[in-house]
C-alpha cells in the first residue's frame, strides 16, 4: 500500500494516506471539539460505572459509590404512598362499611386497594375478573351462598369457609345421599329439582317431590330458595355453582360437595380484609 | 512525510462577521425582535378561564396533564392535535424550503436568532470585525480580560433569561418567578434553567456555525426538498468573473463586476465564500446580498451580483435574457401540493376543534367475563365508562343505553345512573347493562349498544357505541 499522504490537486484537499486498489481517501478533518466530546463521554462512562451498579462479579455486581438501587427506589416510593394514604387507611379500619357512600373517596380507595388485594390473593380461584369457575363462586352475580352484604362478605373473607384453622369459619356440610337414598330415588329428586325454578315449590306431581320434602327441604327450603345461615344454595334460580344439568346434579346429590376457602383474616392486614370486601361488594352483586 | 501532512482533527476557524446594513439585515432585525418577544413574553399573557382553571394563556401543565392555549384546552386523549401541529410544521418546512431554500435556517431558526443576538452583543462590547480580529490575536491583558468577561457576563444573562423563560411555559409564570427568586421553586425548574442557560451560552457564544454544520440534521435532508426552481442565495459568476481589482489601466482581458473586495465573505456568519457556489454550510441568511449590493452601489454597478436566484434561470441569464418572475418559481406543482396538504391538515384540525364536545366519554367493555348470568336468568354486561367534564365546575351526568328496548342501564353505587364528575376531571364508573333472560339481546351473540351521556345542567349530549354480548357470545 502506498501510505503516502499527499495534496490532491483536483479536489484541493489532502489525503489521509489510506489507499486501496489505487482509491485514496480524502482527509476532511473532523472538528477537534468533536474528539473532546468523545473523550468526555468516555470519562463520563467510566465515572458512571463507578458511581452506579455496573461491573458484574461472580454472584453480584458492583454496588457503586452512590449506593443506588431500583429496589430501594421502589421501597421508598411504596413508603411514600403508604404515608400519603395513612389517613385513608386509618379511616378504612375504623369505618362502618355498611353505611359507606359509594361516591366517597374512602369507598373509591377501598375499591382500588381491594382490587389489588383481590388480584394477588383471590384471583387464583375466583378468576382475575371474579367470574369464578366450576366450584368457585362467581362474585359478579347477585346470588350469594353466605350473604352479599359488605358485612357478610367481610366475615367470609376473614374466616373462610369450611376450614379447620378458624373456629369462626362458615361451616355446613351436605350429606352424601348416595349412602342414604337409592339410585332411583336420587334420579327422581334430580328430576324434580329443575321444576323448582319453573313454579313456586316445584311440580309436586313428580315422584321426586316427596323425596325432596323429606330429605332436602330442611336446608334448601320447601321452595328451594336455600338458606344463607348454612350456606345452602338457592335451587330455584338460574345459577349453579357446579352445574344444573342432570349428570352434575346426580353427582352432587350422590357424593355431596365440600367447597373450602381459607381464612384471610390472619394472612392479610385489617385494611386489606376490609378493602377486598368493599371491592367484591362493588362488583355488581353487592346487597 | 511531506508538507501535505494534515491532522485528522481541525480546530474551529474563528469567524468575525462584519456589520452590514441593507434590506435583508433590516428584515432579520425585525424577525429577531418579533420571535424573541414572542418567546419571552408569551408566558406572561393572562387569560381568564374561570375560578378553577389557570389564567395563563399558554401553559403546559404536565402534572395536571392539560395543555392550555388561549381558548383551547387539550386533554391527553386529544394529543392528536399536537401530532397534527407537528405534521403542519413539517409540511410548512417542506413548503418554504422547496420555494425559498433554507429560509427557516437563515431567518427564524433559534440557533440563528440567538447567534445573531450574541454577535450583536459581541460587536457592542468588542467592536466590529477588525477590532475583534485584533483582540483575538492580542496577548492577554487587563483590557482583553475586561472585554471578554463583560461579553461573557452579558451572554450568560441572555442565556439565563432564555432558560428562565422556558420554564414559565410549564407553570404559572408569576408564581414560579416569585418561587425562583426566593429559592423555593422545584429543583427541576432550576435544573432546566441551568441546562438551557449552558446550552444557550455555549451554542450562541462559542459553537455557532458548528451547530449548523455538524450537529443539525436539517442541512443534510434539505437537498431532498430543493430543486432547480428553488430560489436560493447565489453568486452570478457569469457577471462577476473574472474577478479582480479595477485599476485605471485596464488589463487586456476585461474584468467582471466582482472586485474581490471580500465583503461577502467578511459578513458571512458561517465563514464561507458564496462565490464558490451552493454549499452545505450556507444558511441563506442573505447578509452577503446586502454587503455586495452596498459595494455595487459604491462602484456604480447594478445591484444583484449576489442575489436570490433559481438554478433554472442560469442559462437564460447567461444568454442575456431576463430571469423569470419570482411567482413562476414559487408557484409550481410541488409547492402547491405542499400548501394543499398543509392547509388540509390545518382545516381538519380547526374542524375537529370546533366539533369537540364539552363532555366526552370512552367506553371499554369488561370482557372478563363477557357476560354474567343473574339469579333470575337475566344477562348482564359490564362496561368501564370514563366520563370527562371539561367545565370549570362539577357537573351531574345521566347515562343511558340505547339500541334495544330490553337494555336496562345501572351504575355501580347509584340507583339513578347519575354520576357527578368534579370540575376539569375525569371519572371512571362501572356501568351495567342488563337484559331479561329470554329477550333478543340475551339470545343473540352480539348486539349493538350506544351509550349516551347527558349533562343534566345544560342538556349537552355525547355518545359512544359498543357491543352487548348475549349467551351465544362465548364463555360466561
Amino acid at each position: 500500500m502506498a501510505d503516502e499522504k499527499r495534496f490532491d490537486e483536483a479536489t484541493g484537499q489532502h489525503t489521509t494516506g489510506h489507499s486501496y486498489d489505487g482509491i485514496e481517501e480524502l482527509n476532511t478533518p473532523l472538528p477537534r471539539w468533536w474528539l473532546w466530546t468523545l473523550y468526555a463521554t468516555i470519562i463520563w462512562g467510566v465515572g458512571y460505572t463507578i458511581a452506579y451498579p455496573a461491573w458484574p462479579l461472580i454472584n453480584r455486581a458492583t454496588g457503586g459509590f452512590l449506593n443506588y438501587s431500583t429496589r430501594a427506589e421502589v421501597v421508598k416510593e411504596n413508603a411514600a404512598h403508604e404515608a400519603a394514604n395513612a389517613d385513608l387507611v386509618t379511616a378504612l379500619v375504623s369505618a362502618d362499611l355498611s353505611g359507606l357512600d359509594p361516591a366517597s373517596d374512602l369507598h373509591r380507595y377501598g375499591v382500588a386497594r381491594g382490587g389489588a388485594v383481590f388480584r394477588a390473593h383471590c384471583s387464583q380461584c375466583h378468576g382475575s375478573g371474579a367470574a369464578g369457575a366450576k366450584g368457585y363462586p362467581n362474585l359478579l352475580d347477585n346470588d350469594w351462598l353466605w350473604g352479599g352484604s359488605v358485612g357478610d362478605i367481610m366475615l367470609t373473607v376473614r374466616h373462610g369457609i369450611r376450614n379447620e384453622q378458624d373456629d369462626d369459619a362458615r361451616w355446613s356440610q351436605m350429606p352424601a345421599f348416595g349412602e342414604i337414598l337409592s339410585r332411583e330415588e336420587i334420579a327422581d329428586v334430580v328430576g324434580f329439582i329443575p321444576s323448582l325454578a319453573q313454579s313456586e315449590g316445584g311440580d309436586v306431581s313428580l315422584p321426586g317431590a316427596q323425596i325432596y320434602a323429606d330429605n332436602c327441604a330442611s336446608c334448601h327450603g320447601e321452595m328451594g330458595l336455600g338458606d344463607r345461615e348454612q350456606g345452602a344454595p338457592n335451587l330455584a334460580d338460574a345459577i349453579w355453582l357446579y352445574g344444573g344439568d342432570e349428570e352434575t346434579l346426580n353427582e352432587t346429590v350422590t357424593y355431596s360437595r365440600f367447597g373450602v376457602m381459607p381464612a384471610w383474616g390472619p394472612r392479610l392486614r385489617e385494611e386489606d380484609v376490609r378493602a377486598v370486601s368493599i371491592y367484591v361488594h362493588a362488583l355488581g352483586g353487592g346487597e | 512525510m511531506s508538507d501535505s501532512s494534515q491532522p485528522l482533527y481541525a480546530a474551529r476557524e474563528p469567524i468575525f462577521p462584519r456589520r452590514v446594513k441593507g434590506l435583508f439585515r433590516t428584515l432579520k432585525w425585525w424577525i429577531m425582535g418579533v420571535t424573541l418577544a414572542i418567546y419571552y413574553l408569551t408566558p406572561w399573557i393572562r387569560w381568564d378561564r374561570g375560578p378553577n382553571l389557570p389564567d395563563q394563556a399558554v401553559l403546559v401543565d404536565l402534572a395536571g396533564r392539560r395543555f392550555y392555549f388561549f381558548w383551547i384546552e387539550i386533554w391527553p386523549h386529544e394529543f392528536y392535535f399536537v401530532a397534527g401541529l407537528l405534521i403542519m410544521a413539517g409540511f410548512g418546512l417542506f413548503l418554504f424550503t422547496s420555494a425559498l431554500g433554507r429560509v427557516w435556517c437563515g431567518y427564524t431558526c433559534p440557533q440563528t436568532v440567538w447567534t445573531d443576538l450574541f454577535i450583536l452583543v459581541e460587536r457592542w462590547i468588542e467592536g466590529d470585525r477588525n477590532a475583534r480580529v485584533r483582540l483575538w490575536n492580542a496577548d492577554w491583558s487587563v483590557r482583553k480580560l475586561r472585554l471578554r468577561v463583560t461579553k461573557w457576563v452579558v451572554w450568560f444573562v441572555i442565556g439565563l433569561a432564555t432558560g428562565g423563560a422556558w420554564v414559565f411555559y410549564f407553570a404559572d409564570a408569576p408564581t414560579l418567578m416569585r418561587d425562583l427568586v426566593t429559592l423555593s421553586a422545584a429543583p427541576v425548574a432550576y435544573t432546566t434553567i441551568l441546562i438551557l442557560t449552558a446550552t444557550t451560552f455555549v451554542f450562541g457564544g462559542f459553537m455557532r456555525e458548528q451547530v449548523c454544520i455538524y450537529m443539525c440534521p436539517w442541512p443534510r435532508i434539505q437537498a431532498a426538498m430543493m430543486d432547480p426552481e428553488t430560489l436560493t442565495v447565489a453568486y452570478r459568476d457569469w457577471r462577476g468573473e473574472p474577478r479582480g481589482k479595477h485599476r485605471k489601466a485596464e488589463p487586456e482581458t476585461p474584468l467582471g463586476d466582482c472586485i474581490d473586495c471580500m465583503a461577502c465573505v467578511n459578513v458571512c456568519p458561517m465563514g464561507i465564500d458564496i462565490r464558490k457556489g451552493q454549499q452545505m454550510e450556507c444558511i441563506t441568511c442573505a447578509l452577503c446580498i446586502d454587503a455586495c449590493d452596498d459595494v455595487m452601489d459604491k462602484i456604480g454597478k447594478p445591484r444583484g451580483l449576489i442575489d436570490y436566484l433559481a438554478l433554472s434561470d442560469e442559462a437564460a441569464e447567461q444568454a442575456g435574457q431576463p430571469a423569470r418572475p419570482i411567482w413562476q418559481h414559487v408557484l409550481r406543482p410541488r409547492t402547491i401540493v405542499y400548501t394543499v396538504l398543509w392547509a388540509a391538515f390545518g382545516l381538519a384540525m380547526v374542524y375537529a376543534l370546533f366539533i369537540r364536545p364539552e363532555i366526552d366519554l370512552t367506553v371499554s367493555p369488561v370482557r372478563n367475563p363477557t357476560y354474567v348470568v343473574m339469579s333470575d336468568g337475566a344477562i348482564r354486561n359490564t362496561y368501564e365508562v370514563r366520563l370527562r367534564n371539561k367545565h370549570g365546575e362539577a357537573r351531574d351526568f345521566v347515562l343511558t343505553a340505547r339500541g334495544d328496548p330490553a337494555f336496562g342501564l345501572s351504575v355501580e353505587g347509584d340507583a339513578f345512573a347519575r354520576v357527578t364528575v368534579p370540575a376539569n376531571e375525569t371519572r371512571l364508573v362501572r356501568v351495567y347493562v342488563t337484559v331479561p333472560g329470554k329477550s333478543g339481546p340475551a339470545r343473540r351473540g352480539q348486539s349493538d349498544v350506544r351509550f349516551w351521556v347527558q349533562d343534566s345542567l345544560n342538556g349537552d349530549r355525547a355518545s359512544v357505541s359498543s357491543i352487548f354480548n348475549g349467551e351465544d357470545a362465548g364463555d360466561g
